[in-house]
């Protein structure tokens, strides 16, 4: 993985100076909280309901053991004991106070780590596939992009007061783990003719009150373009965004009102007078950034691995676990754990400084000391040799880590909500604890198979609920907490919206509607049919008409 | 008001009138497009030095071949968090050439300077003689930056390449000693 240098490492020391100067200034009364809340956003600090809330950038997902290390010991140091694993690839401390803020990141700048534009109406922390590198299914390595992305979008002096927030994410395989189309800009990785790499370049998605997913403005542009190209989107929104409504000062709104073939055409006029400057980054700067992702040092194992299938067949919680949990690994022999981090009750993405220090030290036994954090609140082993994962898989059952649920009904995301945003109108984590009790069962969990079930506490749709085949929006009416559902959403390479079954269930309603939802699917499904695949086939008319009873299901239509 | 103009505190001798009346008798004076658009000939012949103030949506485009008439262009940052006058100093400086004094008023806080010296600027109006001081603090806290800018100083990946051509010519003057 990427390694600071020593201008990096001067780079993000300098920034800590800096907010350490702004955060004396305004406990001095020299900064309003109007002038230092800028200030403290450009380098993640939140005022939340009841404190402080400090969110650090893991930069496309990935990080070390002893990162992860520092992040434990930052929870049980600064905080309470834990850390929240967010949608875009940060993780969350809820409770820090202010005065503590520049020793935290003074102990994330000695691991390589910072908090500079998690937040912010700037560029963020730019995601990618969590798989990168390690997935057998794909064409390049989206790291090294995403590492020059970062590089190039940090306290970047034309971009930093753009018209809203701005989120980047990069897949390198055709299956998008990233919901590239869910971004303000999507890269996807392809090769032309030649076999260059290359990215198709899409604009203007997002979630919030208007779901938006992005379009295509570019099908393929060269790997060497691309700062040039990004500066030339990024010119033409900071100039045309729209300045006078919060909500419709995304760039998918000026995307929308010009049109994408409209706005294509402005940003490759901008781009055809830049794109042979400076900016681009030479190739032996490139490849001295590629070099840090070079694979490790694979042992030659066999794919066929006879302990594995013995492991599976004596004991059936691993088996189901390796069903769920387990993918495939471009090098044979090795396989891709994903750890869950929603144990059934439990608090989507939440992990305790004793998990994270254990799983740190689980990276360097069963892999090479790396690991990742995924959209989906997950953390992820990228190596783990195939004779190992039973020996894995028991430690985490230890640590109450080992829960087989990935991409399955339990394996929801949510934001934080009503328990700790300042912006939610309802609660979340309750709601996804209740759900995910309902579905302890795994023989039932796995006959339900793959589904997607997000929760959000608000419209902004932090938990990406507009994409999830069973969508959970919070509302409140009259001073109580209800909740939407939205069917049909998709996050992959066919990302699609979902929309609104019906009128909204209280809180103790909701989970017995998530169960007709399945029970409807269940009952509808042909053999082999994921829930997408049956809710796109059927439509929605059953799913009503279990909901709502046959008569008002006819009449909301 | 107080103006910083290359990293010091000086006297602003720019007058500011959006009235064509007033322009015959400032001296130096910076007029708003619309009057330019409007008795430009007439300013002209006055002889005086010219400034513009261009409006955060008032593309450079606009005044790009008027460029050479103006001593001065000032932009505007109606709030400290709206930045498309980053855009407009670039585009004036890099696209149309223009050399003359970029003026940022406005909005305008230490926090923000070292963005705008990045983008061109080169002379800040600020409220009091005390925030032009405390912002001319700022303008050290990096040493170098990402991305090629008009501050003209070194990237991290120019300083990468130094380094690297650097260690190659130690090591070729390694083996040329070894060699002889």
């Amino acid at each position: 993985m990427y390694r600071y240098d020593e201008f990096d490492h001067a780079f993000v020391a300098e920034r800590v100076e800096q907010f350490r100067g702004q955060v004396a200034r305004r406990v001095a009364g020299e900064l309003s909280e109007d002038e230092f809340k800028p200030l403290r956003l450009m380098n993640g600090l939140y005022l939340q309901l009841h404190a402080y809330m400090l969110r650090v950038a893991i930069p496309y997902g990935t990080l070390s053991a002893k990162q992860m290390r520092k992040l434990a010991h930052i929870a049980r140091t600064y905080d309470r004991g834990y850390g929240h694993f967010t949608t875009r690839q940060n993780i969350q401390y809820n409770w820090p106070k202010l005065g503590d803020v520049p020793a935290i990141l003074d102990e994330l700048a000695d691991v390589e780590m910072h908090a500079i534009q998690t937040s912010g109406n700037c560029i963020r922390n730019t995601t990618a596939d969590p798989l990168a590198g390690v997935a057998a299914d794909e064409i390049d390595d989206p790291r090294v992009h995403a590492e020059i992305i970062r590089q190039w979008s940090t306290l970047h002096p034309e971009f930093s007061f753009l018209p809203r927030k701005f989120k980047i994410a990069v897949t390198g395989s055709p299956n998008d783990r990233a919901v590239t189309r869910g971004h303000d800009i999507g890269l996807r990785m392809h090769r032309d003719l030649q076999g260059k790499p290359g990215f198709e370049v899409m604009v203007g998605g997002g979630q919030g009150r208007t779901p938006i997913m992005a379009k295509t403005i570019r099908n393929f542009l060269p790997v060497d373009h691309l700062l040039s190209y990004l500066e030339a989107v990024l010119r033409v929104y900071n100039q045309l965004g729209r300045r006078d409504n919060i909500y419709k000062a995304r760039i998918k709104i000026l995307v929308q009102s010009e049109g994408a073939e409209n706005f294509a055409e402005m940003v490759e006029a901008e781009w055809l007078k830049i794109r042979d400057n400076a900016l681009d980054l030479p190739v032996e700067e490139r490849d001295r950034i590629a070099a840090y992702f070079a694979p490790p040092q694979y042992e030659n194992l066999s794919d066929a691995c006879p302990e594995l299938q013995a492991a599976m067949a004596a004991e059936p919680r691993f088996a189901a676990w390796v069903d769920s949990n387990v993918g495939d690994h471009k090098q044979s022999g090795y396989a891709i754990a994903t750890i869950s981090l929603k144990p059934h009750g439990g608090i989507p993405g939440d992990a305790s400084a004793d998990q994270m220090e254990a799983v740190a030290t689980l990276a360097e036994t069963f892999g090479f000391g790396e690991l990742r954090v995924s959209y989906k609140q997950n953390l992820i082993l990228p190596d783990v040799p195939k004779a190992d994962l039973l020996a894995l898989w028991r430690a985490l059952d230890g640590l109450d880590l080992g829960t087989a649920n990935a991409g399955r009904i339990s394996d929801i995301i949510a934001c934080p909500g009503l328990d700790y945003c300042n912006l939610a109108n309802a609660r979340s984590i309750p709601i996804a604890q209740r759900i995910s009790e309902r579905f302890t069962d795994l023989r039932r969990e796995a006959d339900i198979g793959e589904i997607s079930l997000n929760i959000s506490g608000c419209i902004n749709a932090c938990a990406h609920h507009h994409v999830a085949n069973i969508g959970i929006l919070g509302v409140n009416k009259n001073g109580a907490e209800f909740y939407q559902i939205t069917l049909g959403g998709v996050a992959n390479e066919n990302a699609a919206v979902g929309a609104i079954i019906g009128p909204a269930f209280d809180e103790w309603r909701i989970a017995n509607a998530v169960e007709d939802i399945v029970d409807t699917y269940l009952s509808q499904r042909r053999p082999d049919e994921a829930f997408i695949d049956t809710y796109q086939r059927v439509g929605p008319q059953p799913f009503k008409e279990k909901l709502y009873g046959p008569d008002q299901a006819r009449q909301a239509g | 008001m107080a103006l910083i103009k290359h990293g010091k505190l000086v006297d602003d001798i720019w007058h500011e009138t959006d009235d064509f009346a007033d322009v015959t008798t400032l001296g130096p004076v910076i007029v708003d497009l619309d009057t330019w658009r409007r008795h430009g000939a007439e300013i002209l012949a006055l002889g005086g030095r010219l400034g513009l103030r261009l409006k955060p949506g008032q593309t450079p485009d606009l005044i790009a071949a008027d460029l050479h008439h103006f001593d001065l262009i000032a932009l505007e940052f109606a709030k400290f968090t709206d930045g498309r006058a980053y855009s407009q100093a670039r585009l004036l400086r890099e696209r149309h050439g223009f050399t003359g004094e970029l003026r940022a008023s406005g909005d305008v806080l230490r926090d923000q300077l070292s963005f705008m010296l990045r983008c061109g600027f080169d002379s800040f109006s600020v409220a009091t003689d005390h925030q032009a001081m405390a912002i001319l603090e700022a303008v050290n806290e990096f040493a170098h930056w990402y991305q090629p800018a008009l501050d003209r100083a070194a990237t991290i990946p120019n300083l990468r390449r130094r380094a690297r051509a650097a260690s190659n010519d130690a090591a070729s003057g390694c083996a040329a000693t070894w060699a002889y």
